[in-house]
């Protein structure tokens, strides 16, 4: 079982490192770097910017180094806790980003929260009562949402609740929150808004989940065990909620590691839709103009926190899976 | 001590009616039997006809459009979908109302309304704007045209967008990339698949180890951000083709991933199989036992596994254009139609710029039909 | 060993059929048999022949889409609920079936490894039959199952108490498998290929401790099985099923001696026996069973049958007939069929 812990917990070091080392080789690819876009938009206001000038701000932001140098730089500030500037704001990336790394982990856990209440009794219904009208239906759905990739479908909740309820569904928070503090009020304000979210971001990952979840209970049902329970004396439901359930839920809960990154990845376009204040439109910003910093730490988080994500999931299935505990006996 | 047997003729007949099914099937080849069970699967069987019909519209595009995609017009932006009437006095001679546009008094903004009085006659098979038949022959021959007049004033069956370009003939040509790309994709996904699943599962060991743990780095990274990143990195002066090829590059660079577990898991049960001990032992050289022997074990898992990849890949382009970093005007696909429908104001007005949703939609939905259904049916001797 | 004249368990014409998309099977067409208190019925025929899907249908944990479609279960129970019960009346899964079930009838099968859950230890589900039907702490009832566990012969029980399935030996998990169907102190154990997964030597072990529990609890024992020795040597009484039918049935040695049906006879011929004669070829039944759903017309067995009566045997079907004293058979071979 250590030998597993370690395992895991030495790839998922592995993985953040790669994902550093590729979000900084994405911020590079492109040609020219913040400077010369900082002095393209100065440019395009009117005013130049000297030779001079130009080459001081590159040895003030480090750009004149080679590559490799400027990663290792990188990685040094990093271990310091500083981010660097987020050179079109002029302020450290750490406080631009400020709630909004916080606010996509909190709507990412609610997309997962929703999927696994929605899909573990669906995917339970229909593989119980196979080929049933509520099994056909539900599938139904299932594909639906497989099938509307999550920006779509956040455009049609939002232009039905425009249109026929006249709300914005759209954001976190009510206006008049935006900006305060951290309050209970506000705590309650971001709940209140959490369900659009919520449902659009997961949907996607719901109907593969029932999927999952049907398929592996239908395997297990037709295993001898469930016999055994039955012929104990035990209720059909509690036979089928205490045995086959939980063994199909070992896989299931396997693939939190695979819809973390799913989840994070699609809050990116909805919380664009949407208009919700967490890392997407920044990230989307930084991008178009060349960041570094900024869209490098975005990147650099977004990965950290699946990666993370995938290993709490794994320590999780090893809790519930004598199998993987008991391995090295 | 044996005693006498039944007669040998109503063992036979006996015999003759309860084998006659089992024969069929036992000499069936693989490819039959996998036929004869997708052939049950109702929502496979549909799901193969709307994908037929759409590669259909991709061959077609160019015919089933009325409208020139890039002739646009300001003056008649935002149109609404003009309804066919198809009957004029009790005879099948179908029209739509013209479009008159006048100033609105009060606002000083140009309404445009149906004009009851005057009709445009639709006609099939009618010459419209010029264009290359699959590059082959000009021609310029459409499925619907207008009697008299050019369709790019007239005619909007789905009606128009900003730049008042018809969306209907728009979307016909946005089908044609959005589903090409994905094939070209999958084809990129299925090669780097197979050929990292196999040496991955096929020769074990050191590279299995390796490209196993590239292959979980790869999914644990969230993909928009990466492809965000990389898309964004694509010069802004590169032209359209290019500009598609290397989008297509960088969606299947995360798409092999899933192709090649499927590839490696099929390697690894298969090769400790006695069929391949046995053909080793017969002196089978290494290149005849995967090809010869192990492949068409798993073909048909390769290409359920292929079917459904390609879904993934379709939404991944979707996305991508929809966010300005995939295919940018003037190339059209449906995230670029969708772009115009970022705005909820907008599509409040004009609620037809959310068309591409429905062909999205349901060929998604048709992929991941067929590939459950080959999925099912690369097990023959499953359940 | 004499029977006590009162049954404990009587099948009459069960039937129980399957209804899928494929068409109907008939999986047992008819059967009629009697258990009595303390003896050890052997129900023995080919795979398929209905044998698992009778002692399904007796604790009606029948699967979709099989149902049981006539006949009668009747079962004599005792204590504060004495007298008669249909078990084909009862509600599947109603309460009082559900007391039956683990508690007046156990169930051993054959699958060990995948009978018992592979994320809950075996203790735990053993206790859990135990505390389904008797009124006992956690503690008492974890008592008990170390109890059991150590009747059945399990070393160390304390340890393997709180084990998981996969950490025990084929015959350790099968042991366990008996303790928890005896917890309950059933009146009937239905034994449904208990040894066939196990090698030759644990068999042997099995059955000694089958036999040692039911000298000791006085209970009966239905062991289903297709292993013709394990049922010469276990049993009281016979029952030869064929394409879930009952053809003959009758006491161990009358069965084994003088067998009155031909398919029993045919049975009991293909045993390679160590007294045989050398390079004689090993006597088969010809033919093969027939497909589920292409059943042929009256008696069964007539396409494979050495004593085949065209126009009798392909016509009707046999009844049930007293060849001997407590022995019966299903042929026309016999008056009165």
């Amino acid at each position: 079982m250590l030998a597993y812990v370690v395992r895991r917990f030495l790839l998922a070091i592995l993985t953040i490192w790669a994902i550093s080392v590729l979000s900084f080789v994405v911020i590079h690819l492109t040609p020219g770097d913040y400077v010369t876009s900082y002095i393209a938009s100065m440019s395009a206001s009117g005013s130049m910017v000297s030779e001079a000038d130009a080459a001081a701000l590159r040895a003030q932001y480090g750009l004149d180094q080679p590559i490799y140098v400027q990663y290792v730089r990188w990685m040094g500030l990093i271990s310091q806790g500083n981010f660097g500037m987020a050179m079109e704001w002029n302020r450290p990336v750490m406080e631009v980003i400020g709630d909004r790394l916080a606010l996509t982990i909190v709507i990412s856990l609610a997309a997962i929260v929703f999927t696994w209440a929605v899909a573990l009794p669906i995917g339970i219904y229909s593989a119980v009562r196979q080929y049933s009208i509520g099994d056909y239906i539900f599938t139904f759905i299932g594909f639906i949402g497989l099938a509307t990739p999550g920006f779509m479908l956040a455009l049609v909740v939002m232009y039905i609740g425009f249109t026929y309820f006249n709300a914005n569904v759209g954001g976190l928070f009510s206006p008049e929150y935006n900006d305060a503090p951290w309050t209970m009020e506000k705590v309650w304000n971001l709940i209140q808004h959490l369900p659009v979210p919520a449902v659009v971001l997961g949907l996607a990952g719901t109907a593969q989940m029932i999927r999952i979840m049907r398929a592996n209970l239908l395997d297990e049902l037709r295993k001898p065990y469930v016999v055994t329970a039955r012929a104990k004396g035990l209720s059909e439901m509690r036979a089928i909620l205490k045995y086959p359930v939980r063994v199909a839920l070992n896989p299931f809960a396997s693939t939190i590691g695979y819809l973390l990154p799913y989840v994070v990845s699609g809050s990116i376009i909805v919380s664009l839709v949407l208009s919700l204040p967490t890392v997407g439109p920044l990230l989307l910003k930084a991008l178009i103009a060349q960041d570094m910093f900024l869209a490098g730490t975005i990147i650099l988080m977004l990965g950290t926190l699946t990666v993370v994500g995938t290993f709490l999931s794994d320590l999780l299935l090893m809790w519930i899976d004598p199998r993987i505990r008991l391995e090295g006996k | 001590m044996a005693e006498s047997l039944v007669p040998d003729s109503e063992l036979l007949a006996d015999e003759i009616t309860t084998t006659a099914a089992e024969e069929r099937i036992s000499v069936a080849t693989q490819w039959q039997l996998m036929w004869w069970r997708f052939r049950k699967h109702t929502l496979a069987m549909i799901g193969a006809v709307v994908i037929g019909f759409f590669y259909l519209i991709v061959i077609f595009a160019d015919f089933l459009a009325y409208s020139d995609p890039s002739a646009s017009e300001a003056q008649r932006g935002l149109l609404p979908p003009q309804p066919i009437q198809w009957m004029d006095e009790g005879r099948f001679d179908p029209y739509v109302y013209a479009v008159t546009g006048r100033r609105d008094p009060v606002t000083f903004k140009r309404v445009y309304a149906p004009d009851p009085d005057r009709k445009i006659r639709i006609r099939f098979f009618a010459p419209g704007f010029e264009y290359k038949f699959l590059g082959l022959f000009r021609t310029n021959i459409h499925l619907l045209g207008v009697e008299s007049g050019k369709a790019e004033d007239s005619l909007f069956i789905l009606g128009t967008d900003l730049q008042g370009r018809d969306l209907w003939s728009r979307l016909m040509y946005a089908t044609q990339t959005s589903l090409t790309i994905g094939l070209v994709s999958v084809a990129i996904s299925l090669f780097l698949g197979v050929l990292l699943g196999g040496l991955s599962g096929f020769y074990g060991g050191i590279w299995d180890t390796v490209i196993q743990r590239i292959i979980e780095i790869l999914r644990s990274i969230p993909t928009i951000p990466l492809w965000m990143g990389l898309a964004a990195a694509l010069p802004q002066e590169w032209d359209i083709v290019a500009v598609y090829f290397a989008i297509t590059i960088i969606i299947s660079l995360i798409g092999w991933t899933e192709l090649a577990r499927v590839v490696r898991g099929r390697f690894l049960s298969l090769r400790e199989e006695d069929f391949v001990m046995a053909a080793e032992l017969a002196g089978c050289s290494r290149m005849r036992i995967i090809f010869r022997h192990m492949v068409p074990s798993f073909l048909s898992h390769i290409i359920a596994a292929t079917t459904l990849a390609l879904p993934a890949m379709i939404i991944s382009e979707t996305s991508l254009s929809f966010l300005g970093l995939g295919l940018r005007p003037p190339a059209i696909s449906w995230g670029v139609l969708l772009q115009q429908a970022q705005n909820v104001q907008s599509l409040a007005i004009s609620p037809w710029l959310l068309a591409p949703v429905f062909p999205v939609i349901i060929s998604i939905l048709a992929f991941n039909f067929v590939g459950d259904g080959l999925r099912d049916a690369a097990d023959p001797y499953g359940i | 060993m004499e029977r006590s004249p009162a049954p404990l368990l009587s099948v009459r014409n069960l039937k129980t059929y399957f209804f899928a998309d494929e068409g109907l099977t008939k999986a047992v067409d008819g059967a009629t048999f009697d258990i009595h208190p303390g003896e050890t019925l052997g129900v023995v025929g080919e795979s398929g022949c209905g044998k698992s899907v009778t002692a399904r249908s007796i604790l009606r944990i029948v699967e979709k889409p099989g149902r049981i479609v006539e006949g009668e279960i009747l079962l004599r129970r005792t204590g504060a609920n004495g007298g008669e019960v249909d078990l084909v009346a009862l509600p599947a899964d109603g309460k009082e079936m559900r007391s039956i079930r683990g508690k007046e009838i156990g169930l051993v099968f054959q699958e060990p490894m995948t009978s018992f859950s592979p994320v809950h230890t075996v203790g735990s589900q053993i206790v859990e039959a135990i505390r389904l039907h008797q009124r006992l702490s956690k503690r008492e009832a974890r008592e008990r199952a170390i109890d059991l566990l150590k009747q059945v012969g399990v070393p160390k029980p304390e340890r393997r108490v709180d084990e998981y399935a996969f950490e025990l030996s084929g015959g350790l998990r099968q042991r366990a498998m008996i303790a928890m169907a005896l917890s309950c102190d059933p009146n009937l154990l239905i034994a449904d290929e208990p040894t066939t997964a196990l090698d030759v030597t644990t068999q042997a072990q099995i059955l000694d401790l089958l036999r040692r529990l039911q000298e000791e609890r006085g209970m009966a024992i239905m062991l289903i099985t297709h292993n013709l020795g394990v049922v010469a040597e276990m049993s009281d009484h016979v029952v030869v099923m064929y394409l879930g039918r009952v053809v003959e049935e009758g006491p161990v040695d009358a069965i084994f001696h003088s067998p009155a049906h031909p398919y029993t006879r045919a049975l009991l011929r293909s045993i390679p026996s160590i007294r045989s004669q050398s390079r004689v070829k090993l006597p088969t039944i010809a033919g093969s069973i027939p497909h589920p759903f292409n059943r042929p017309p009256g008696c069964p067995f007539h396409p494979r049958c050495p004593s085949f009566i065209p126009g009798t045997c392909n016509q009707r079907e046999p009844g049930m007939v007293e060849v001997k004293d407590g022995q019966r058979a299903s042929c026309f071979l016999y008056n009165g069929a």
